[in-house]
Protein backbone atom coordinates (compact mmCIF):
# COMPACT_ATOMS: atom_id res chain seq x y z
CA UNK A 1 0.00 0.00 0.00
CA UNK A 2 1.35 3.39 -0.66
CA UNK A 3 0.54 6.44 1.23
CA UNK A 4 0.42 9.02 -1.94
CA UNK A 5 -2.61 7.18 -3.63
CA UNK A 6 -4.67 7.01 -0.46
CA UNK A 7 -3.05 10.62 0.33
CA UNK A 8 -4.28 11.25 -3.78
CA UNK A 9 -7.60 9.89 -3.17
CA UNK A 10 -8.32 12.29 -0.16
CA UNK A 11 -7.12 15.01 -1.62
CA UNK A 12 -9.59 14.49 -4.66
CA UNK A 13 -12.64 14.71 -1.91
CA UNK A 14 -11.00 17.49 0.12
CA UNK A 15 -10.64 19.91 -2.76
CA UNK A 16 -14.24 19.17 -3.55
CA UNK A 17 -15.50 20.27 0.56
CA UNK A 18 -12.74 22.93 0.54
CA UNK A 19 -14.44 24.80 -3.11
CA UNK A 20 -17.71 24.86 -1.95
CA UNK A 21 -19.04 26.66 0.74
CA UNK A 22 -22.74 25.38 0.36
CA UNK A 23 -21.34 21.79 0.34
CA UNK A 24 -19.69 22.80 3.96
CA UNK A 25 -23.05 24.08 4.97
CA UNK A 26 -24.73 21.13 3.76
CA UNK A 27 -22.74 18.92 5.83
CA UNK A 28 -23.45 21.39 9.32
CA UNK A 29 -27.25 21.85 8.38
CA UNK A 30 -28.65 17.92 9.23
CA UNK A 31 -26.89 17.23 12.20
CA UNK A 32 -27.38 20.73 13.69
CA UNK A 33 -30.97 20.81 12.78
CA UNK A 34 -31.80 17.37 14.35
CA UNK A 35 -29.70 18.34 17.81
CA UNK A 36 -31.90 21.31 17.67
CA UNK A 37 -34.98 19.56 16.90
CA UNK A 38 -34.19 16.41 19.69
CA UNK A 39 -33.11 19.27 22.40
CA UNK A 40 -36.53 21.06 22.47
CA UNK A 41 -38.70 18.32 22.12
CA UNK A 42 -36.50 16.55 24.63
CA UNK A 43 -37.00 20.19 27.26
CA UNK A 44 -40.73 20.02 26.36
CA UNK A 45 -40.80 16.86 28.65
CA UNK A 46 -38.93 17.97 31.43
CA UNK A 47 -41.31 21.03 31.82
CA UNK A 48 -43.90 19.24 33.06
CA UNK A 49 -42.73 16.34 35.35
CA UNK A 50 -39.76 15.10 37.45
CA UNK A 51 -40.16 11.88 35.79
CA UNK A 52 -37.92 12.97 32.36
CA UNK A 53 -35.03 14.49 34.93
CA UNK A 54 -32.79 13.17 32.39
CA UNK A 55 -34.46 13.00 29.08
CA UNK A 56 -32.37 15.94 27.51
CA UNK A 57 -29.52 14.28 28.62
CA UNK A 58 -30.32 11.11 27.33
CA UNK A 59 -31.96 12.08 24.43
CA UNK A 60 -29.63 14.43 22.99
CA UNK A 61 -26.53 12.94 23.81
CA UNK A 62 -27.99 9.53 21.73
CA UNK A 63 -28.88 11.77 18.64
CA UNK A 64 -25.46 13.27 18.66
CA UNK A 65 -24.36 9.63 18.69
CA UNK A 66 -26.50 8.71 16.11
CA UNK A 67 -25.99 11.05 13.92
CA UNK A 68 -22.48 10.57 13.87
CA UNK A 69 -23.11 7.05 12.89
CA UNK A 70 -25.66 8.14 10.63
CA UNK A 71 -22.94 10.92 8.71
CA UNK A 72 -19.88 8.01 9.01
CA UNK A 73 -22.13 5.95 6.65
CA UNK A 74 -23.75 8.43 4.30
CA UNK A 75 -19.76 10.23 3.83
CA UNK A 76 -18.65 7.05 2.76
CA UNK A 77 -21.51 6.47 0.42
CA UNK A 78 -21.13 9.59 -0.75
CA UNK A 79 -17.57 9.81 -1.57
CA UNK A 80 -18.42 6.67 -3.94
CA UNK A 81 -21.23 8.34 -5.64
CA UNK A 82 -19.45 11.48 -6.16
CA UNK A 83 -17.37 9.48 -7.99
CA UNK A 84 -20.19 7.78 -10.14
CA UNK A 85 -21.97 11.37 -10.48
CA UNK A 86 -19.48 12.91 -11.67
CA UNK A 87 -18.46 9.99 -14.09
CA UNK A 88 -15.01 9.69 -13.13
CA UNK A 89 -15.59 6.64 -11.77
CA UNK A 90 -13.37 4.82 -14.35
CA UNK A 91 -10.98 7.40 -14.31
CA UNK A 92 -9.89 6.04 -10.33
CA UNK A 93 -9.94 1.99 -11.68
CA UNK A 94 -7.69 2.44 -15.00
CA UNK A 95 -4.98 4.39 -12.05
CA UNK A 96 -2.70 2.15 -10.23
CA UNK A 97 -5.13 2.16 -7.22
CA UNK A 98 -5.66 -1.09 -5.12
CA UNK A 99 -8.70 -1.98 -3.78
CA UNK A 100 -7.76 -2.08 0.12
CA UNK A 101 -5.89 1.78 -0.58
CA UNK A 102 -9.95 2.66 -1.86
CA UNK A 103 -10.81 1.20 1.53
CA UNK A 104 -8.61 3.00 3.50
CA UNK A 105 -8.67 6.25 1.97
CA UNK A 106 -12.36 6.42 1.84
CA UNK A 107 -12.59 5.55 5.40
CA UNK A 108 -10.25 8.41 6.65
CA UNK A 109 -11.92 10.54 4.45
CA UNK A 110 -15.60 10.22 5.16
CA UNK A 111 -14.28 10.67 9.58
CA UNK A 112 -13.04 14.16 7.99
CA UNK A 113 -16.90 14.75 6.15
CA UNK A 114 -18.34 13.43 9.76
CA UNK A 115 -16.53 15.42 11.76
CA UNK A 116 -17.27 18.74 10.01
CA UNK A 117 -20.74 18.19 10.37
CA UNK A 118 -20.84 16.75 13.57
CA UNK A 119 -18.70 19.01 15.94
CA UNK A 120 -20.93 22.77 15.27
CA UNK A 121 -23.54 19.81 16.45
CA UNK A 122 -21.61 18.94 19.87
CA UNK A 123 -20.89 22.30 20.39
CA UNK A 124 -24.16 23.68 19.63
CA UNK A 125 -25.62 21.49 22.52
CA UNK A 126 -23.91 22.74 25.57
CA UNK A 127 -24.91 26.79 25.23
CA UNK A 128 -28.56 25.90 24.19
CA UNK A 129 -29.52 23.22 26.30
CA UNK A 130 -26.90 22.64 28.89
CA UNK A 131 -25.75 18.73 27.05
CA UNK A 132 -22.08 17.80 26.47
CA UNK A 133 -21.41 14.64 25.39
CA UNK A 134 -18.26 14.34 26.98
CA UNK A 135 -19.96 13.75 30.45
CA UNK A 136 -19.95 10.30 28.78
CA UNK A 137 -15.96 10.20 29.88
CA UNK A 138 -13.07 8.14 28.71
CA UNK A 139 -15.66 5.89 27.55
CA UNK A 140 -16.45 7.96 24.55
CA UNK A 141 -13.60 7.39 22.56
CA UNK A 142 -14.51 3.74 22.51
CA UNK A 143 -18.29 4.55 21.55
CA UNK A 144 -17.18 6.52 18.81
CA UNK A 145 -14.75 3.90 17.21
CA UNK A 146 -17.48 1.25 17.25
CA UNK A 147 -19.77 3.77 16.14
CA UNK A 148 -17.48 4.53 13.29
CA UNK A 149 -16.76 1.18 12.17
CA UNK A 150 -20.35 0.12 12.08
CA UNK A 151 -21.45 3.42 9.73
CA UNK A 152 -18.21 2.54 7.96
CA UNK A 153 -19.57 -1.36 7.75
CA UNK A 154 -22.81 -0.27 6.16
CA UNK A 155 -20.64 2.11 3.77
CA UNK A 156 -18.79 -0.49 2.47
CA UNK A 157 -21.81 -2.75 2.14
CA UNK A 158 -23.88 -0.40 0.49
CA UNK A 159 -20.94 0.64 -1.80
CA UNK A 160 -20.37 -3.12 -2.38
CA UNK A 161 -24.09 -3.01 -3.98
CA UNK A 162 -22.85 0.11 -6.21
CA UNK A 163 -20.23 -1.30 -7.64
CA UNK A 164 -21.44 -4.34 -8.57
CA UNK A 165 -25.36 -3.10 -9.46
CA UNK A 166 -24.41 0.11 -10.16
CA UNK A 167 -26.37 3.80 -9.33
CA UNK A 168 -29.41 1.62 -9.56
CA UNK A 169 -28.28 0.68 -5.98
CA UNK A 170 -28.45 4.26 -5.04
CA UNK A 171 -31.72 4.35 -3.59
CA UNK A 172 -30.27 1.46 -0.68
CA UNK A 173 -27.82 3.94 0.18
CA UNK A 174 -30.19 6.37 1.59
CA UNK A 175 -32.56 3.93 3.71
CA UNK A 176 -30.01 1.57 4.92
CA UNK A 177 -29.69 3.42 8.06
CA UNK A 178 -33.21 4.27 8.57
CA UNK A 179 -34.22 0.46 8.31
CA UNK A 180 -31.61 -0.18 11.67
CA UNK A 181 -32.53 2.57 13.58
CA UNK A 182 -35.57 1.28 15.47
CA UNK A 183 -33.88 -2.17 15.93
CA UNK A 184 -30.72 -0.50 17.47
CA UNK A 185 -32.59 1.09 20.55
CA UNK A 186 -31.43 4.51 20.20
CA UNK A 187 -33.46 5.96 21.93
CA UNK A 188 -34.97 3.66 24.14
CA UNK A 189 -33.94 0.35 26.73
CA UNK A 190 -33.54 -3.19 24.81
CA UNK A 191 -36.50 -4.15 27.24
CA UNK A 192 -38.97 -2.09 25.08
CA UNK A 193 -38.48 -4.25 21.89
CA UNK A 194 -41.02 -7.58 21.80
CA UNK A 195 -39.22 -10.23 22.81
CA UNK A 196 -38.39 -12.37 19.67
CA UNK A 197 -37.48 -8.61 18.20
CA UNK A 198 -34.98 -8.02 21.21
CA UNK A 199 -32.92 -11.20 19.73
CA UNK A 200 -32.58 -10.18 16.46
CA UNK A 201 -31.42 -6.78 17.86
CA UNK A 202 -28.67 -8.28 20.44
CA UNK A 203 -27.07 -9.30 16.93
CA UNK A 204 -26.93 -5.14 16.47
CA UNK A 205 -23.62 -3.27 17.61
CA UNK A 206 -25.95 -0.01 18.64
CA UNK A 207 -27.84 -1.76 21.19
CA UNK A 208 -24.83 -2.46 23.26
CA UNK A 209 -23.48 1.21 22.35
CA UNK A 210 -26.54 2.63 23.43
CA UNK A 211 -27.49 0.77 26.68
CA UNK A 212 -24.06 1.80 27.39
CA UNK A 213 -24.82 5.51 26.65
CA UNK A 214 -28.27 5.28 28.89
CA UNK A 215 -26.23 3.29 31.85
CA UNK A 216 -22.76 5.49 32.57
CA UNK A 217 -25.70 8.92 32.16
CA UNK A 218 -28.36 7.37 34.63
CA UNK A 219 -26.71 5.22 36.59
CA UNK A 220 -23.04 6.62 36.20
CA UNK A 221 -21.53 2.94 35.86
CA UNK A 222 -18.95 1.87 32.97
CA UNK A 223 -20.07 -1.42 32.00
CA UNK A 224 -17.00 -2.32 29.93
CA UNK A 225 -18.46 -5.66 28.99
CA UNK A 226 -21.19 -3.77 26.71
CA UNK A 227 -18.14 -1.69 25.12
CA UNK A 228 -16.07 -5.01 24.39
CA UNK A 229 -19.21 -6.93 22.94
CA UNK A 230 -20.26 -3.90 20.54
CA UNK A 231 -16.56 -3.51 19.41
CA UNK A 232 -15.83 -7.45 18.72
CA UNK A 233 -19.55 -7.14 16.78
CA UNK A 234 -18.40 -4.27 15.09
CA UNK A 235 -14.77 -6.04 13.94
CA UNK A 236 -16.46 -8.95 12.77
CA UNK A 237 -18.87 -7.30 10.37
CA UNK A 238 -16.30 -5.01 9.40
CA UNK A 239 -14.09 -7.94 8.11
CA UNK A 240 -17.14 -9.43 6.88
CA UNK A 241 -17.69 -6.22 4.42
CA UNK A 242 -14.35 -5.77 3.69
CA UNK A 243 -14.72 -9.29 2.20
CA UNK A 244 -17.42 -8.48 0.54
CA UNK A 245 -16.21 -5.30 -1.09
CA UNK A 246 -13.65 -7.90 -2.44
CA UNK A 247 -15.91 -10.01 -3.83
CA UNK A 248 -18.22 -6.68 -5.03
CA UNK A 249 -14.92 -5.66 -6.90
CA UNK A 250 -14.23 -9.06 -8.62
CA UNK A 251 -17.78 -9.06 -9.99
CA UNK A 252 -18.08 -6.03 -10.96
CA UNK A 253 -14.80 -7.04 -13.18
CA UNK A 254 -16.66 -9.91 -14.40
CA UNK A 255 -19.91 -8.15 -15.64
CA UNK A 256 -17.40 -4.93 -17.11
CA UNK A 257 -19.56 -2.68 -15.05
CA UNK A 258 -16.07 -0.67 -13.73
CA UNK A 259 -16.31 0.58 -17.29
CA UNK A 260 -19.44 2.19 -17.63
CA UNK A 261 -20.41 3.24 -14.00
CA UNK A 262 -22.50 6.74 -14.69
CA UNK A 263 -25.39 8.79 -14.64
CA UNK B 1 12.36 -12.72 -25.33
CA UNK B 2 9.71 -10.92 -27.86
CA UNK B 3 9.89 -7.42 -28.31
CA UNK B 4 5.86 -7.07 -27.67
CA UNK B 5 4.88 -5.07 -25.06
CA UNK B 6 1.24 -5.62 -25.15
CA UNK B 7 0.49 -9.19 -26.30
CA UNK B 8 -3.03 -10.37 -26.44
CA UNK B 9 -3.66 -14.20 -26.44
CA UNK B 10 -6.98 -16.24 -27.24
CA UNK B 11 -8.65 -13.59 -25.21
CA UNK B 12 -12.32 -14.17 -24.89
CA UNK B 13 -15.03 -12.63 -23.09
CA UNK B 14 -18.62 -13.94 -22.52
CA UNK B 15 -21.22 -11.82 -21.03
CA UNK B 16 -24.51 -13.37 -19.98
CA UNK B 17 -26.51 -13.02 -23.28
CA UNK B 18 -23.80 -11.83 -25.51
CA UNK B 19 -19.83 -12.99 -26.23
CA UNK B 20 -18.23 -9.80 -26.65
CA UNK B 21 -15.17 -10.62 -27.75
CA UNK B 22 -14.07 -14.40 -29.67
CA UNK B 23 -10.93 -15.98 -29.01
CA UNK B 24 -8.43 -12.83 -30.36
CA UNK B 25 -4.56 -12.81 -30.53
CA UNK B 26 -2.49 -9.77 -31.45
CA UNK B 27 0.92 -8.25 -30.26
CA UNK B 28 1.73 -4.68 -30.55
CA UNK B 29 5.79 -4.07 -30.26
CA UNK B 30 7.37 -1.05 -28.63
CA UNK B 31 6.63 2.52 -29.76
CA UNK B 32 3.67 1.45 -32.40
CA UNK B 33 0.75 3.17 -32.74
CA UNK B 34 -2.32 0.46 -33.55
CA UNK B 35 -5.45 1.61 -34.61
CA UNK B 36 -8.71 -0.74 -33.89
CA UNK B 37 -11.25 0.27 -36.07
CA UNK B 38 -14.68 -2.05 -36.02
CA UNK B 39 -18.84 -0.39 -35.75
CA UNK B 40 -20.32 0.28 -32.83
CA UNK B 41 -20.43 -2.95 -30.67
CA UNK B 42 -17.79 -4.94 -32.08
CA UNK B 43 -16.42 -5.51 -29.03
CA UNK B 44 -13.02 -2.59 -29.39
CA UNK B 45 -14.43 -0.99 -25.69
CA UNK B 46 -14.41 -4.41 -24.15
CA UNK B 47 -11.15 -5.42 -25.24
CA UNK B 48 -9.68 -2.38 -23.69
CA UNK B 49 -11.66 -2.57 -20.50
CA UNK B 50 -9.85 -6.33 -20.66
CA UNK B 51 -6.15 -4.76 -21.42
CA UNK B 52 -6.77 -2.29 -18.73
CA UNK B 53 -8.03 -4.84 -16.15
CA UNK B 54 -11.59 -3.43 -15.50
CA UNK B 55 -13.27 -6.50 -16.87
CA UNK B 56 -12.08 -10.16 -16.24
CA UNK B 57 -11.53 -12.06 -19.30
CA UNK B 58 -13.73 -15.56 -19.74
CA UNK B 59 -10.38 -16.93 -21.09
CA UNK B 60 -7.08 -15.87 -22.39
CA UNK B 61 -4.31 -13.68 -21.86
CA UNK B 62 -3.73 -9.96 -21.55
CA UNK B 63 -0.03 -9.67 -21.18
CA UNK B 64 1.24 -6.02 -20.89
CA UNK B 65 5.50 -5.54 -20.32
CA UNK B 66 5.81 -9.70 -20.09
CA UNK B 67 3.59 -9.51 -17.17
CA UNK B 68 0.19 -10.72 -16.81
CA UNK B 69 -2.43 -8.24 -15.90
CA UNK B 70 -4.19 -10.14 -13.99
CA UNK B 71 -1.64 -10.76 -11.55
CA UNK B 72 0.13 -7.31 -11.78
CA UNK B 73 -2.33 -5.16 -12.30
CA UNK B 74 -1.33 -1.85 -9.60
CA UNK B 75 1.90 -2.13 -11.08
CA UNK B 76 1.29 -2.19 -14.65
CA UNK B 77 -1.80 0.42 -14.44
CA UNK B 78 1.17 2.51 -13.30
CA UNK B 79 2.90 2.19 -16.35
CA UNK B 80 -0.38 2.87 -18.24
CA UNK B 81 -3.18 5.49 -19.09
CA UNK B 82 -6.73 5.62 -20.77
CA UNK B 83 -8.53 8.67 -22.50
CA UNK B 84 -12.01 8.14 -23.28
CA UNK B 85 -15.24 10.36 -24.08
CA UNK B 86 -17.14 8.46 -22.18
CA UNK B 87 -15.47 9.21 -19.07
CA UNK B 88 -14.67 12.57 -17.24
CA UNK B 89 -12.45 14.20 -14.48
CA UNK B 90 -14.73 15.83 -11.53
CA UNK B 91 -16.39 19.02 -12.92
CA UNK B 92 -16.18 20.66 -9.53
CA UNK B 93 -12.29 20.23 -9.20
CA UNK B 94 -10.28 22.96 -10.88
CA UNK B 95 -8.24 21.55 -13.79
CA UNK B 96 -5.26 22.17 -11.39
CA UNK B 97 -6.58 20.18 -8.94
CA UNK B 98 -7.68 17.56 -11.06
CA UNK B 99 -4.15 17.29 -12.51
CA UNK B 100 -2.63 17.16 -9.09
CA UNK B 101 -4.70 14.70 -7.88
CA UNK B 102 -4.16 12.35 -10.50
CA UNK B 103 -0.55 13.12 -10.42
CA UNK B 104 -0.26 11.68 -6.96
CA UNK B 105 -2.28 9.00 -7.93
CA UNK B 106 0.51 8.09 -10.48
CA UNK B 107 3.12 8.42 -7.59
CA UNK B 108 4.73 11.59 -10.49
CA UNK B 109 8.24 12.91 -9.23
CA UNK B 110 8.62 17.01 -9.30
CA UNK B 111 4.70 17.24 -10.19
CA UNK B 112 4.57 21.00 -10.04
CA UNK B 113 6.78 21.26 -13.02
CA UNK B 114 4.73 18.51 -14.49
CA UNK B 115 2.06 20.06 -14.60
CA UNK B 116 3.41 23.08 -15.52
CA UNK B 117 4.76 21.68 -18.70
CA UNK B 118 1.44 20.06 -19.54
CA UNK B 119 -0.60 23.30 -19.18
CA UNK B 120 1.75 25.34 -21.30
CA UNK B 121 1.90 22.23 -24.00
CA UNK B 122 -1.81 21.81 -23.94
CA UNK B 123 -2.74 25.85 -23.76
CA UNK B 124 -4.50 24.75 -20.21
CA UNK B 125 -2.45 28.09 -18.29
CA UNK B 126 -4.94 30.58 -18.79
CA UNK B 127 -7.45 28.05 -17.10
CA UNK B 128 -5.56 26.71 -14.13
CA UNK B 129 -8.00 27.86 -11.63
CA UNK B 130 -11.08 27.01 -13.82
CA UNK B 131 -13.52 24.32 -12.72
CA UNK B 132 -13.36 21.60 -14.97
CA UNK B 133 -16.91 21.62 -15.47
CA UNK B 134 -17.28 25.13 -17.10
CA UNK B 135 -14.33 24.53 -19.72
CA UNK B 136 -15.88 23.63 -23.31
CA UNK B 137 -15.65 20.26 -24.27
CA UNK B 138 -12.29 20.87 -26.42
CA UNK B 139 -10.75 22.43 -23.31
CA UNK B 140 -12.26 19.63 -21.73
CA UNK B 141 -10.66 17.36 -23.91
CA UNK B 142 -7.12 18.95 -23.24
CA UNK B 143 -7.30 18.08 -19.75
CA UNK B 144 -8.47 14.91 -20.20
CA UNK B 145 -5.49 14.31 -21.85
CA UNK B 146 -3.18 16.15 -19.80
CA UNK B 147 -4.66 13.52 -17.16
CA UNK B 148 -3.66 10.53 -19.30
CA UNK B 149 -0.20 11.71 -19.97
CA UNK B 150 0.72 12.93 -16.23
CA UNK B 151 2.90 9.63 -15.81
CA UNK B 152 4.27 9.63 -18.93
CA UNK B 153 2.83 6.22 -19.79
CA UNK B 154 4.80 3.77 -21.22
CA UNK B 155 1.35 2.20 -23.33
CA UNK B 156 -1.33 4.81 -23.92
CA UNK B 157 -4.65 3.28 -24.89
CA UNK B 158 -7.13 6.06 -26.76
CA UNK B 159 -10.37 5.62 -27.41
CA UNK B 160 -11.65 7.81 -29.68
CA UNK B 161 -9.71 10.53 -28.29
CA UNK B 162 -11.29 13.07 -30.88
CA UNK B 163 -15.00 12.47 -30.74
CA UNK B 164 -17.28 14.95 -30.85
CA UNK B 165 -14.38 17.67 -31.16
CA UNK B 166 -14.30 20.67 -34.00
CA UNK B 167 -11.71 19.63 -37.00
CA UNK B 168 -9.40 22.69 -35.36
CA UNK B 169 -9.30 20.99 -31.73
CA UNK B 170 -9.23 17.40 -33.36
CA UNK B 171 -6.38 18.24 -35.14
CA UNK B 172 -4.63 19.95 -32.72
CA UNK B 173 -4.98 16.75 -30.38
CA UNK B 174 -3.82 14.72 -32.84
CA UNK B 175 -0.64 16.76 -33.67
CA UNK B 176 -0.08 16.56 -29.96
CA UNK B 177 -0.37 12.61 -29.62
CA UNK B 178 1.86 12.62 -32.74
CA UNK B 179 4.47 13.93 -30.93
CA UNK B 180 4.04 12.55 -28.15
CA UNK B 181 4.28 9.08 -29.00
CA UNK B 182 7.49 10.14 -31.39
CA UNK B 183 9.48 12.07 -28.16
CA UNK B 184 8.53 9.72 -25.35
CA UNK B 185 8.64 5.86 -27.41
CA UNK B 186 5.18 4.86 -26.25
CA UNK B 187 3.18 2.29 -27.61
CA UNK B 188 -0.32 3.31 -28.48
CA UNK B 189 -3.47 1.65 -29.20
CA UNK B 190 -5.80 3.91 -31.09
CA UNK B 191 -10.16 2.37 -31.40
CA UNK B 192 -11.61 5.33 -33.80
CA UNK B 193 -13.92 6.03 -36.27
CA UNK B 194 -12.13 8.81 -37.52
CA UNK B 195 -10.31 7.20 -40.72
CA UNK B 196 -7.80 10.18 -41.08
CA UNK B 197 -7.23 9.99 -37.81
CA UNK B 198 -5.80 6.71 -37.89
CA UNK B 199 -4.40 6.78 -41.33
CA UNK B 200 -2.23 9.70 -40.02
CA UNK B 201 -1.30 8.19 -36.83
CA UNK B 202 -1.09 4.61 -37.03
CA UNK B 203 1.78 2.43 -37.75
CA UNK B 204 -0.65 -0.36 -38.46
CA UNK B 205 -4.47 -1.04 -38.34
CA UNK B 206 -6.74 -3.87 -36.91
CA UNK B 207 -10.60 -4.33 -38.24
CA UNK B 208 -12.47 -5.55 -35.32
CA UNK B 209 -16.14 -7.03 -36.50
CA UNK B 210 -18.46 -9.07 -34.05
CA UNK B 211 -15.94 -9.50 -31.43
CA UNK B 212 -13.14 -10.82 -34.05
CA UNK B 213 -9.90 -9.23 -35.50
CA UNK B 214 -10.59 -9.77 -38.83
CA UNK B 215 -7.82 -8.27 -40.76
CA UNK B 216 -4.50 -6.26 -40.07
CA UNK B 217 -2.29 -4.55 -41.90
CA UNK B 218 -1.06 -0.80 -42.98
CA UNK B 219 -3.43 1.62 -43.62
CA UNK B 220 -2.09 1.28 -47.42
CA UNK B 221 -2.23 -2.74 -47.54
CA UNK B 222 -5.61 -2.98 -46.52
CA UNK B 223 -6.73 -0.29 -49.15
CA UNK B 224 -4.58 -2.25 -51.55
CA UNK B 225 -5.57 -5.58 -50.24
CA UNK B 226 -9.71 -4.41 -50.39
CA UNK B 227 -9.18 -2.83 -53.98
CA UNK B 228 -10.26 0.21 -52.10
CA UNK B 229 -9.26 4.16 -52.44
CA UNK B 230 -9.30 5.18 -48.52
CA UNK B 231 -9.38 3.30 -45.20
CA UNK B 232 -12.74 4.61 -44.97
CA UNK B 233 -13.97 2.48 -47.94
CA UNK B 234 -12.15 -0.56 -46.38
CA UNK B 235 -14.00 -0.15 -43.34
CA UNK B 236 -17.30 0.01 -45.19
CA UNK B 237 -16.69 -2.90 -46.97
CA UNK B 238 -15.63 -4.92 -43.85
CA UNK B 239 -18.91 -3.75 -42.22
CA UNK B 240 -21.17 -4.23 -44.83
CA UNK B 241 -20.19 -7.80 -45.70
Amino acid sequence: MKFHRMYALSLRHIYLIKGSLPRILDLIYWPTIQIVLWGFISKFFTLHTDLYNHTVGIILSSAILYDFLFRSSISFNMLFLEEIWSRNFTNLFVAPLKVSEIIIALTATALLRTLIGIIPAILLATPFFGVSIFTLGPSLILLFLSLYLFGITLGLLVTSGLLRYGPAFENIAWSSLFLLAPLGCVYYPLSILPDWLQVVAKILPLVYIFEEVRSILLDNVVNYSNILTALKLNLIYFASAVSIFYLAFYGARKKGTLINVGE
Amino acid sequence: MSDAVIEINNLTKQFKNALAVKNISFKINKGKIIGLLGPNGCGKSTTIGMMLGLIKPTSGTVIINHKNIENNRTSLLGKMNFISPYIELPKKLTVEENLKVYGRLYGVKNLKEKIYDLMKKLNLSEFRSRKTGELSSGQKNRVSLAKALINDPEILLLDEPTASLDPDVGDYIRGFIEDFASNKGSTILLASHNMNEVERLCHEVMMMKNGEIIDRGTSSDLINKHGRKNLEEVFLKIVRE
